[in-house]
C-alpha cells in the first residue's frame, strides 16, 4: 500500500468537508446553529455545477455556490433575529426545501460533464518526499481547505474580532455590554459560515465527485454537523475529524470487496462519536469526572458555545 | 387564546399559503410548465383513478402515523428529529417477524404491527433516555440515532439478511405473502384499507389523548413549562419518556406499513423520508393532531402527483417537495410577522 | 464634567420602571443610588450605560448631550458599568476577559494586553493571574477585573450595581478604598445599593428612588431614619393584625442547614406551630428563596433535620413533600406555577386529585367555574393563564391548592397586586390557619410582613440574622435590619 498516495487521497476527499465544517463552526461559535447544512450543501453543489457549466468556468460556479449558501444562512439568521423564529425549526425547513430545490432545478443537468478544478502541484514543495505528495500535490480547493482551517484558527484565537465572536456565542449580554453589536455580528458570521458551506458544495460537484446527481453529497451535511460537535468547536480538531472521516471513506472503499457490510456501515461512525461526545459534555456523571480531571476532559471533548441557539434581546 | 386573537394568525396563514402557491406557480412557469396544467396533472396523478387513489392512500398512511407520533413528542416539548430512525427501527422489527414467523396472516400481520410499534418505541426511548438521563439534546441524540438505524438497516440488507448469493443494497428477499399487510378489493383495485384504518385510529388516539385525558393534559403542561409542571407535582422525566415511547411506537407502525404494505421487503431507504416530512406536516398543523390528516393528504397528493409532471412534462418530481417546503417556510414567516405585529400593538397599548 | 440625567422615562409594557428621573452629579463625587428592589435603580443604570434605551429623557456629560443607543456609545462617552453579576466570560482567561471588546488593531496583541493589565491592576492594587481561567476567580475578583478593564477603557463615570453582594469583607474594604481614590481623582462613581450602612460609609451624596421615581436627594450625612422613610414610604404605625391562632408544633427544624449560591443558613433551630405564620424579611437574594426551596424539597437541605407533624421530611423528594401536605407558591406565577397556554379549566383538571384517566370536560368546566366563583377570578374557564392579570393569576394559584395542607410556603404572595387583590389573597390564606396549616412566606413588603406574620425571620446576605416577634417590632427596625444595620 502506498501510504503517501492514500493520505493524499484522504486529504483531497476531505477538503470539501473541511470547508463545510469550518463554515458551521464559525456560525455556531457566534451562537447560530445552521441546521440547513445538509440542504445548503446539496443546493450549492447543484447551483455551483450549473453555473460553472453555463459560464464554462469553475470559478463562476464557486461564486454562485457561495451565494446560495450565504442566502440560505441569511434567510435563517434574519428570520431568527428579526422575527424570533426558532433556529432549529427554520433551519430544518430550509434543509428540506433546499434538498427538494436541488433535485427539481438540477434534474436537467444530471449526467452532464461539467467544469473541473485543474490540478496544481506546488513546484518544489510537491517534490519533498512523502509530505510533498500528501500535502502539496493537489488543486486550489484542497489548498483552500488548508487555508480555511488556518484562517479560522487564527481568526478565533489571534484576532480581536475572533475574541469578540467567542464572547457573542458564550455570553451575548456580556459581549453587548462591552459594546459588541451582537445581533449584527451573528448575522454576519452566520452568512460567512453559509458561504463557506456553499463553497464546500461546489467543491463536491466541481472537484471531488464531479458532476451533479441527487446523491452527490448525501448525508455529508449531517456528518459535518456531527464532526463539528465531536471536534469540540475547535477548528484544528474539527479538521482532524474530517480527515478521520475521509480515512473511514477510503477504508470503506478498500474493504468493499472483503467486508462489504462493514464498508457500508463505516461512514456512520461520526454519529455514535457525536453522541458519545455529547454524553461526555452533558451527562451528570461525566460532568463530575470532568471537573476532577479537567485536562483529560479537555483532550476528549470541547465545550459548545453556551449561548448557542439562544436569541439575544436587549430586554 | 381566544378566537378574536387567533384570527389574525389564521389570516396570516391563509395569506402565506396563497403567497407560497403563487411563488410555486412562478417556479413552474420558469421551468417551462404551464402552472394550471401542472396543477391538473398533479391532481390527476394523485386521484385520477382507483389505482392512483390506492397508491396515494398507501403513502399517506405512514406520513400520518409519523406525524401523529410527532404531535405527541412536540406536546412534550421535544424536537423528535429521531423520528426517521424510529420508522426504520419499526421496519426492522416488523421485517424480523415477517421473515421469521411462520403461520397464517391472522397471526403474523398483527405481530408485525406490534413488533414495529415496539421497535419504534425502544429506539425512541434511547433518545428519551439520552435526553432525560444524559442531558443530551434530543435533536442531536435523535439525529445520531437516525443514522445508526440507517447503518443497521444497511448492515442487515447486505449482511445477515442479504438475498441468496448477492450482497447488494437492493433489499432483502420479498416477504412471503402471508406477512404482507392485507388490502381490500374495492372499485376494482387493492385498497390499503387496513393501513388507512390504522392511520385514522392513530390520529384519533393522539387527538383524544391530548385533548381528553389526564396523561395528555400533563404532557402538555410538561411541554409548555417543565418548571411549572414540576412545581405542580408532575414527574417531568417520566412524561417525556412516555411521550417518546408513544411517538416512537406510532413511527414504528409507519415503518411496518412501509415494509409489509409497500415494499414487502426491507430496503435501506425504508423510511421514505416520511419522518422528516412529518415534521413539516406538524409544523404546518400548528402542532395539533386536528389538521395532520388533511395536511398530510395534501402533501402526499402533491408528492405522488408530481411524478406525473415528470412523465408528462419532463419536470423532476421533486416539485412536490419544493411546494411543501415553500408553503411551510412562508407560513412560518407569515405567522411570525403577524405575531410580531401583535406584540408591537400590545406593547404600544400598554404605554397609554 | 457634571453628569446630568433629565426626565428619564422607561416602561416595560404597563410597568413604569423609570418615571421621569432627573439626577445631577458633580465630578469627584461618590454618589449613592438607594432604593428597594424594583424601585427602578437597575433600569436607570442600564439606560445610563446604553444597555437599554430610554423612551424619553436626556443624558449629558460635561454639557454635551449624549446619544446612548448602545453600550458602545456609553463606553465611548466614558461611562462604564459593573453589573451586579459581573458579565465575565468564565470559560476565557483573565487576560481575554480584559481584552474582549477593547478597541485596537485587528490582531489581538496579548503581550501588550498583558502589560496593560498588570500596569492597571498594579495601579489599583489588584492582582490577577492573567492566564488563569476566569472560572477560578471569586465574585470579588471578577469585579476587580471588570473595574480594571473599565478604567483602562477610559471610564470617567463608573457605575457599580450592588457591588458588595457576594464578596468578602476584605474585598469590600479594598473596593471602597479604590472607589474613594477614584473619586479623589475626579471620577464620578455611582454606587447602587440597598444597604444603608454602605451608602452612609462611602457616599458623598445620595439619591433615593421608589417606584421608578426620585423621592429624595441629599448630601451625606443624612439621618438613617430619614433614608429609611424615603426608601419605604410612610409606615402604617399600628396595623390591624389578625388574632394569632398558634397550635401545637407542626414544623420542627433542628440544626437545619442550607448552603447554596445565595443562601448560607447554618444550624437553624425553629419550631413553627400549627396555624402560625412566619414572615421572611429581607432584600431580594438574601437567602429567603433558598430557605423556602429547602423547606419545599425542591432543593435538598445540606444538613440537619426537618419534621412535619412528626414525620421526618428531611430527605423526601419534592413530590413526596407534596404528598405529606406541603405546598409551595414561588414568586414567578407564570414561570413556576401556572402554565402559559393552558386554560383555567385545564389547570383545574391538571391539579384535581383522583382525576380519572379520561377527563370529563363538562365536569372540569363546572369545577373551573366553581373555583372562579369561589376565588373571584376575573376570567372564563377557557381563559389562558397568561391572559389573566397578576392578581387573578394568584387567585387561580390559590384555587389550585389542595384542601388540606400542613405547611404552605409562599414567595411574595401579593407582589404586583392591587390592594383589593392583596387583601383578598390574604383572606384566603388566613382561612387556612383555622385548619392548622402553618405558613412561611417571604415578602419585600414590610407592611405585609408586620400585618400578617406572627414571627419574622430577618434574612441578610444569605443568613437568618434575627428572629422577631411581629408585635415587638416596627417597620423602621425591619428596614434597618434588612439593610444589614442595627437600629442605633
Amino acid at each position: 500500500m502506498d501510504w503517501s498516495a492514500t493520505l493524499n487521497s484522504i486529504v483531497a476527499a476531505a477538503a470539501p468537508l473541511v470547508l463545510a465544517t469550518m463554515g458551521e463552526t464559525i456560525s455556531e461559535k457566534s451562537g447560530v446553529i445552521n441546521l440547513s447544512l445538509e440542504g445548503s450543501l446539496r443546493l450549492s453543489a447543484m447551483v455551483g455545477f450549473v453555473a460553472a457549466f453555463w459560464a464554462g468556468h469553475a470559478l463562476v460556479g464557486f461564486a454562485a455556490a457561495m451565494g446560495v449558501g450565504a442566502l440560505i444562512a441569511a434567510i435563517m439568521v434574519l428570520g431568527n433575529i428579526k422575527l424570533k423564529i426558532n433556529q432549529i425549526a427554520l433551519g430544518f425547513v430550509l434543509y428540506l426545501l433546499a434538498v427538494e430545490l436541488a433535485s427539481f432545478l438540477g434534474d436537467p443537468f444530471v449526467g452532464e460533464r461539467g467544469e473541473q478544478v485543474p490540478p496544481l502541484p506546488i513546484p518544489v514543495l510537491s517534490d519533498i518526499p512523502f509530505i510533498g505528495k500528501v500535502l502539496f500535490d493537489h488543486n486550489l480547493v484542497v489548498y483552500g481547505s488548508f487555508l480555511a482551517v488556518f484562517v479560522t484558527w487564527y481568526f478565533f484565537y489571534r484576532t480581536r474580532a475572533g475574541l469578540n465572536i467567542q464572547g457573542i456565542g458564550e455570553r451575548p449580554e456580556g459581549a453587548f455590554s462591552r459594546g459588541v453589536p451582537v445581533n449584527r455580528l451573528r448575522a454576519l458570521y452566520a452568512i460567512i459560515g453559509g458561504a463557506l458551506i456553499g463553497l464546500a458544495g461546489a467543491a463536491y460537484s466541481l472537484d471531488v465527485k464531479l458532476g451533479w446527481r441527487e446523491t452527490l453529497t448525501l448525508n455529508l451535511g449531517w456528518i459535518a454537523l456531527a464532526i463539528v460537535i465531536f471536534g469540540g468547536w475547535h477548528p484544528v480538531r474539527v479538521a482532524f475529524g474530517c480527515y478521520f472521516f475521509g480515512a473511514l471513506q477510503v477504508a470503506a472503499f478498500q474493504l468493499q470487496d472483503v467486508f462489504p457490510g462493514l464498508a457500508q456501515v463505516l461512514p456512520i461512525a461520526p454519529f455514535p462519536l457525536m453522541i458519545l461526545a455529547l454524553v461526555m459534555i452533558y451527562a451528570g456523571w461525566f460532568v463530575r469526572v470532568g471537573e476532577r480531571w479537567p485536562r483529560a476532559r479537555g483532550w476528549l471533548v470541547g465545550d459548545p458555545p453556551s449561548a448557542i441557539g439562544v436569541i439575544f434581546e436587549r430586554e | 387564546m381566544t378566537t378574536t386573537e387567533r384570527s389574525p394568525l389564521a389570516l396570516a396563514t391563509i395569506a402565506s399559503v396563497a403567497a407560497a402557491v403563487v411563488v410555486s406557480a412562478l417556479l413552474l412557469w420558469l421551468a417551462g410548465a404551464p402552472p394550471l396544467e401542472a396543477a391538473g396533472l398533479i391532481l390527476e396523478g394523485a386521484f385520477g383513478s382507483a389505482d392512483k387513489i390506492a397508491n396515494t392512500l398507501l403513502a399517506w398512511t405512514p406520513l400520518v402515523l409519523a406525524s401523529a407520533g410527532l404531535v405527541v413528542t412536540f406536546a412534550a416539548g421535544m424536537w423528535n428529529i429521531g423520528v426517521e430512525g424510529q420508522i426504520v427501527a419499526g421496519a426492522i422489527a416488523a421485517s424480523f417477524v415477517a421473515r421469521e414467523m411462520p403461520g397464517s396472516p391472522w397471526i403474523v400481520v398483527p405481530l408485525t404491527i406490534v413488533a414495529g410499534a415496539i421497535g419504534g418505541a425502544l429506539w425512541a426511548l434511547l433518545a428519551g433516555v439520552l435526553r432525560t438521563k444524559g442531558n443530551v439534546n434530543e435533536i442531536f441524540g435523535g439525529l445520531g440515532l437516525d443514522f445508526l438505524a440507517l447503518g443497521l438497516t444497511v448492515y442487515l440488507v447486505i449482511g445477515p439478511w442479504s438475498r441468496e448469493g448477492t450482497a447488494s443494497t437492493g433489499g432483502t428477499d420479498i416477504f412471503r405473502e402471508e406477512a404482507w399487510l392485507p388490502t381490500t378489493t374495492l372499485f376494482g383495485t387493492e385498497m390499503p384499507l387496513l393501513a388507512v384504518t390504522m392511520a385514522i385510529v392513530g390520529t384519533l388516539l393522539v387527538y383524544y389523548l391530548l385533548r381528553g385525558t389526564r396523561f395528555g393534559l400533563r404532557l402538555k403542561a410538561v411541554g409548555r413549562n417543565p418548571r411549572s409542571a414540576f412545581v405542580l407535582g408532575i414527574p417531568n422525566d417520566r412524561y417525556i419518556l412516555n411521550a417518546f415511547a408513544l411517538g416512537g411506537a406510532l413511527a414504528g407502525i409507519a415503518g411496518t406499513v412501509q415494509v409489509t404494505g409497500f415494499q414487502h421487503k426491507l430496503v435501506p431507504a425504508i423510511s421514505g423520508g416520511y419522518g422528516f416530512l412529518g415534521i413539516l406536516v406538524v409544523l404546518l398543523a400548528g402542532f395539533s393532531a386536528k389538521w395532520i390528516a388533511p395536511i398530510a393528504l395534501f402533501f402526499i397528493a402533491v408528492s405522488v402527483g408530481s411524478t406525473t409532471l415528470e412523465l408528462r412534462l419532463g419536470l423532476d418530481s421533486a416539485f412536490g417537495g419544493v411546494l411543501q417546503g415553500v408553503i411551510v417556510l412562508f407560513v412560518m414567516f407569515g405567522t411570525a410577522i403577524a405575531a410580531q405585529r401583535r406584540r408591537h400593538t400590545t406593547a404600544r397599548s400598554g404605554e397609554t | 464634567m457634571t453628569l446630568e440625567l433629565r426626565g428619564i422615562h422607561k416602561h416595560f409594557g404597563a410597568v413604569r420602571a423609570n418615571d421621569g428621573v432627573s439626577i445631577s452629579i458633580e465630578p469627584g463625587t461618590l454618589h449613592g443610588i438607594l432604593g428597594e428592589n424594583g424601585a427602578g435603580k437597575s433600569t436607570l443604570m442600564k439606560v445610563l450605560s446604553g444597555f437599554i434605551e430610554a423612551d424619553a429623557g436626556e443624558i449629558s456629560l460635561d454639557d454635551t448631550t449624549l446619544d446612548l443607543s448602545s453600550p458602545a456609545d456609553a463606553i465611548a462617552a466614558g461611562i462604564g458599568m459593573l453589573h451586579q453579576d459581573p458579565l465575565v466570560f468564565l470559560q476565557f482567561t483573565v487576560l481575554d476577559n480584559f481584552l474582549l471588546g477593547s478597541p485596537g488593531s485587528a490582531r489581538v496583541d496579548r503581550r501588550a494586553g498583558l502589560g496593560e493589565l498588570s500596569r492597571m491592576s498594579e495601579e489599583l492594587g489588584f492582582s490577577f493571574d492573567p492566564l488563569q481561567s476566569a472560572r477560578t476567580l471569586t465574585v470579588g475578583e471578577r469585579q476587580q477585573l471588570e473595574i480594571t478593564r473599565l478604567l483602562w477603557l477610559g471610564a470617567k463615570v463608573l457605575i457599580l450595581d450592588e457591588p458588595t453582594t457576594g464578596i468578602s469583607a476584605a474585598q469590600r474594604e479594598q473596593l471602597f478604598a479604590v472607589l474613594r481614590r477614584l473619586a479623589g481623582e475626579g471620577l464620578i462613581v455611582l454606587f447602587v445599593s440597598h444597604k444603608l450602612e454602605e451608602v452612609e460609609e462611602l457616599c458623598h451624596s445620595v439619591t433615593v428612588m421608589r417606584s421608578g421615581k426620585v423621592v429624595g436627594a441629599a448630601d451625606m450625612p443624612v439621618p438613617p431614619s430619614e433614608l429609611v422613610a424615603m426608601m419605604f414610604g410612610k409606615m402604617i404605625e399600628e396595623p390591624g393584625r389578625p388574632e394569632p391562632m398558634i397550635g401545637e408544633p407542626m414544623l420542627e427544624l433542628s440544626d437545619f442547614e442550607v448552603t447554596s449560591r445565595t443562601t448560607a443558613i447554618r444550624g437553624l433551630n425553629l419550631t413553627v406551630g400549627a396555624g402560625e405564620i412566619i414572615g421572611l424579611a429581607g432584600l431580594e437574594g438574601s437567602g429567603q428563596r433558598g430557605f423556602l426551596d429547602a423547606l419545599s424539597g425542591l432543593v435538598p437541605p445540606d444538613g440537619g433535620k426537618a419534621t412535619l407533624d412528626g414525620i421526618d421530611i428531611t430527605d423526601l423528594s419534592y413530590r413526596d413533600h407534596l404528598g405529606v401536605g406541603v405546598h409551595y407558591l414561588p414568586a414567578g406565577r407564570l414561570e413556576e406555577g401556572l402554565v402559559a397556554g393552558l386554560t383555567i379549566e385545564e389547570h383545574i383538571a391538571l391539579t384535581t386529585r383522583e382525576q380519572p384517566f379520561f377527563i370529563d370536560w363538562g365536569v372540569a368546566e363546572a369545577n373551573a367555574q366553581a373555583s372562579i366563583d369561589e376565588f373571584n377570578v376575573k376570567g372564563l374557564p377557557t381563559s389562558t393563564a397568561e391572559s389573566l392579570s397578576g392578581g387573578n393569576q394568584q387567585r387561580l394559584l390559590l384555587s389550585l391548592m389542595p384542601g388540606y395542607l400542613k405547611l404552605l410556603l409562599m414567595e411574595h404572595p401579593t407582589r404586583g397586586l392591587d390592594i383589593e387583590s392583596a387583601e383578598y389573597v390574604w383572606s384566603k390564606i388566613l382561612q387556612r390557619r383555622s385548619r392548622r396549616t402553618s405558613i412561611v412566606f417571604a415578602s419585600a413588603d414590610l407592611d405585609e410582613l408586620l400585618t400578617y406574620s406572627d414571627r419574622i425571620l430577618v434574612c441578610f446576605s444569605g443568613n437568618i440574622i434575627k428572629m422577631l416577634e411581629a408585635d415587638d417590632t416596627d417597620g423602621e427596625e425591619l428596614g434597618y435590619l434588612i439593610g444589614g444595620k442595627e437600629r442605633s
